[in-house]
């Protein structure tokens, strides 16, 4: 932009700016060159944005669409490169290896499999951590001694590194460890298809429940004590309570923390990585979209890439459904809990 | 919290908190037990397997699988193991790496990050909201994409085994929730005293630094702490873009090697992750206030 154009839009956006709020005029001398001055201070946040995220993002669609080094499948040819085209993308979307589907035991044959996995996990801990996270949200909002302790006790396990919190569930989980000892069971907890995904979950809930609670916990806090002295009058019980006014209230809150819950779910790497090895089972039961990223770029960057994006793209595109279709509106939840107002 | 004062200073219309009490008081038993079963239940549960770490961490090697639930053989041999470099693990120097990312980290997104969140809490300018989604979208965005570009690149350039090869990428998670907890820490502070400041003389530059900073010092320590939180816990991208002299503790403790092929060596392990737990708990038992304000201001992830 240019600083001619900027100005002058600037006078504008001031000009709009204090049209709906006169009160601002008593700090005209403050706001004047606000916009040459948001701008000069958003600036360094931008372009180390740009430099850490926005350039790797562009470089890795760049490598997507080039061929990695290696023999050519059809021409028995070493190739050091070139023009892939799309078929980084159809060999993960449709298994091709070459002009051939992929065999299994590949990387390539195991994309589908993993997307499943990854969707499994996200859905099972978030309903799991948000119907947990909510009962633990009104026992906190309830309690009035005892406040101390308990917010003291739900940041432990977030503070916990994940790494230290997979050592530390494998060591539970261990076959002569402490969860089969209480469960009276002789299960390999980190060998079995569904007991390492089982495993992974209960690690993953221990972990990441407390912090939704808090979250939801924040929503709660808003709501107005009259509103349920006022329900309470009308003659509702304790369901009808909570159904009709506890949950339409902290919704704006609770459609936030499932969306972040989820999009940080989709690309959980470390507990599954760490607890069971990446694999579980037999290989890998509990591969998600992270761990075959990983596993890939060590047998070839571009298609490793085109791995990424499509995941960054299936990300971004539940995000999107989020706030489109299911009424997560991020912004201005986060302005109006400042103010108060839900 | 909140609600206890805001039931309070509402009831300023008096009567209605006590004519609560008063109707509720047959029922007031049963429910206040409720109450004190679902805290207990909560602590249990968030505490239980921390309490196993620590207890695992002081018991005598040959005691791993004991299930005695409270402290038996007790020693501090696992913290010897835990720092010795003979098994080719080097614990300790991978907790000075941790702090050096973090620290170098937390300083770079701070200074970065508190002029942006001035400005979205602040100032109108054209683009905020632009701004705002970008730094929101960066927040939820996955670490695995960065991974292949920025492996490629640090491997051709040889940085791979440099600390900037773990702090860059790091930026990306710890700038964006330093704006957005920023933001809101920043929304909560008067305009008043900033304007007061300008109409006693100052410029806003002088406002800001000598009015607006002192007073959000707690929101920006409140913020540093968990930026580097969020960096000391990274563990996908360090795995990947460190070597052993670069290492974290987070891959130094997930990679840990004990005496024996395929024996792990349970109570090293635990022993150095509850070294590496035992600042970030303390940190977070004297601070809880603020960072669950932090937190929650923010919507960070976890």
């Amino acid at each position: 932009m240019s600083v001619t154009s900027g100005v002058s839009a600037n006078d504008k956006a001031e000009q709009q700016a204090q049209a709906p709020a006169p009160e601002r005029k008593r700090g005209s001398s403050l706001h004047r060159g606000e916009g040459r001055r948001g701008i000069f201070l958003v600036a360094p946040t931008i372009i180390l944005l740009a430099v850490v995220i926005g350039y790797p993002v562009v470089k890795a669609i760049v490598m997507s669409f080039q061929k990695d080094p290696g023999l050519d499948k059809a021409t028995g040819m070493f190739v050091s490169g070139g023009s892939a085209g799309f078929s980084n993308y159809t060999h993960w979307l449709l298994q091709r290896c070459g002009t051939a589907s992929c065999p299994p035991g590949t990387l390539g044959s195991e994309f589908w499999d993993s997307v499943t996995t990854t969707f499994f996990f996200t859905a099972a801990t978030v309903v799991i951590e948000v119907i947990l996270g909510m009962w633990m949200a009104l026992v906190m909002n309830r309690a009035f001694r005892g406040r101390g302790v308990l917010r003291a006790s739900v940041l432990v396990p977030w503070a916990i590194p994940t790494a230290i919190t997979a050592k530390l569930w494998y060591f539970i989980f261990a076959y002569d460890g402490i969860a089969n000892h209480i469960l009276h069971t002789h299960i390999l907890w980190t060998g079995g298809a569904w007991a390492s995904r089982f495993a992974i979950i209960i690690a993953d809930v221990w972990k990441t429940t407390p912090f939704i609670a808090l979250l939801i916990l924040a929503g709660l806090q808003v709501i107005p004590a009259e509103t349920y002295e006022a329900a309470r009058v009308d003659g509702a019980n304790s369901w009808q309570r909570f159904t009709k006014v506890t949950l339409p209230l902290v919704r704006p809150a609770l459609m936030v923390a499932i969306l972040f819950r989820t999009l940080d779910a989709l690309r959980i790497y470390d507990l599954p990585a760490i607890l069971t090895g990446g694999g579980g089972g037999t290989g890998h039961a509990t591969t998600t979209l992270s761990i075959l990223v990983v596993d890939q770029i060590r047998s070839g960057f571009n298609s490793a890439a085109a791995l990424s994006t499509l995941t960054f793209l299936l990300i971004f595109l539940v995000a999107f459904i989020f706030v489109k279709f299911l009424g997560a509106h991020v912004v201005q939840t986060q302005q109006r809990q400042q103010k108060g107002t839900i | 919290m909140a609600s206890t004062t805001a039931v309070g200073s509402r009831g300023g219309r008096a009567s209605a908190p006590e004519r609560r009490v008063a109707r509720r008081r047959p029922q007031f038993r049963f429910s206040a037990a409720r109450s004190y079963l679902g805290i207990a239940i909560i602590v249990i549960f968030c505490l239980a397997p921390f309490y196993w770490m620590v207890v695992t961490a002081f018991r005598n090697v040959g005691y791993t699988f004991d299930t005695t639930p409270w402290p038996t053989h007790v020693t501090l041999d696992n913290f010897r193991t835990a720092f010795s470099t003979s098994l080719g693990n080097h614990f300790g120097r991978a907790l000075l790496n941790s702090a050096i990312i973090g620290v170098c980290t937390t300083l770079l997104a701070v200074a970065a990050g508190c002029f942006a969140a001035y400005a979205i809490a602040r100032l109108d300018f054209r683009g905020k909201y632009l701004v705002l989604g970008v730094v929101l979208g960066a927040s939820m965005f996955p670490g695995v994409a960065l991974l292949t570009p920025l492996f490629q690149l640090f491997t051709n350039i040889h940085w791979i085994g440099g600390y900037q090869a773990l702090i860059i990428p790091d930026i990306s998670f710890a700038l964006p929730l330093t704006v957005y907890t920023l933001t809101a820490f920043f929304a909560e502070m008067p305009w008043e005293l900033e304007e007061a400041a300008v109409v006693d003389g100052c410029t806003p530059g002088q406002a800001f630094r000598k009015v607006l900073l002192p007073l959000a010092a707690p929101g920006l320590f409140t913020t540093a702490i968990l930026a580097f939180i969020s960096s000391w816990n990274e563990y996908l991208l360090a795995s990947e873009l460190s070597n052993d002299k670069t290492q974290p503790v987070t891959v130094a403790v997930a990679q840990f090697t004990g005496s024996q092929p395929h024996q792990d060596p349970y109570t090293a392990v635990m022993a150095a992750g509850t070294i590496v737990t035992i600042p970030l708990v303390i940190m977070v038992l004297l601070l809880q206030r603020r960072i669950v304000a932090g937190l929650t201001a923010g919507g960070v992830k976890g």
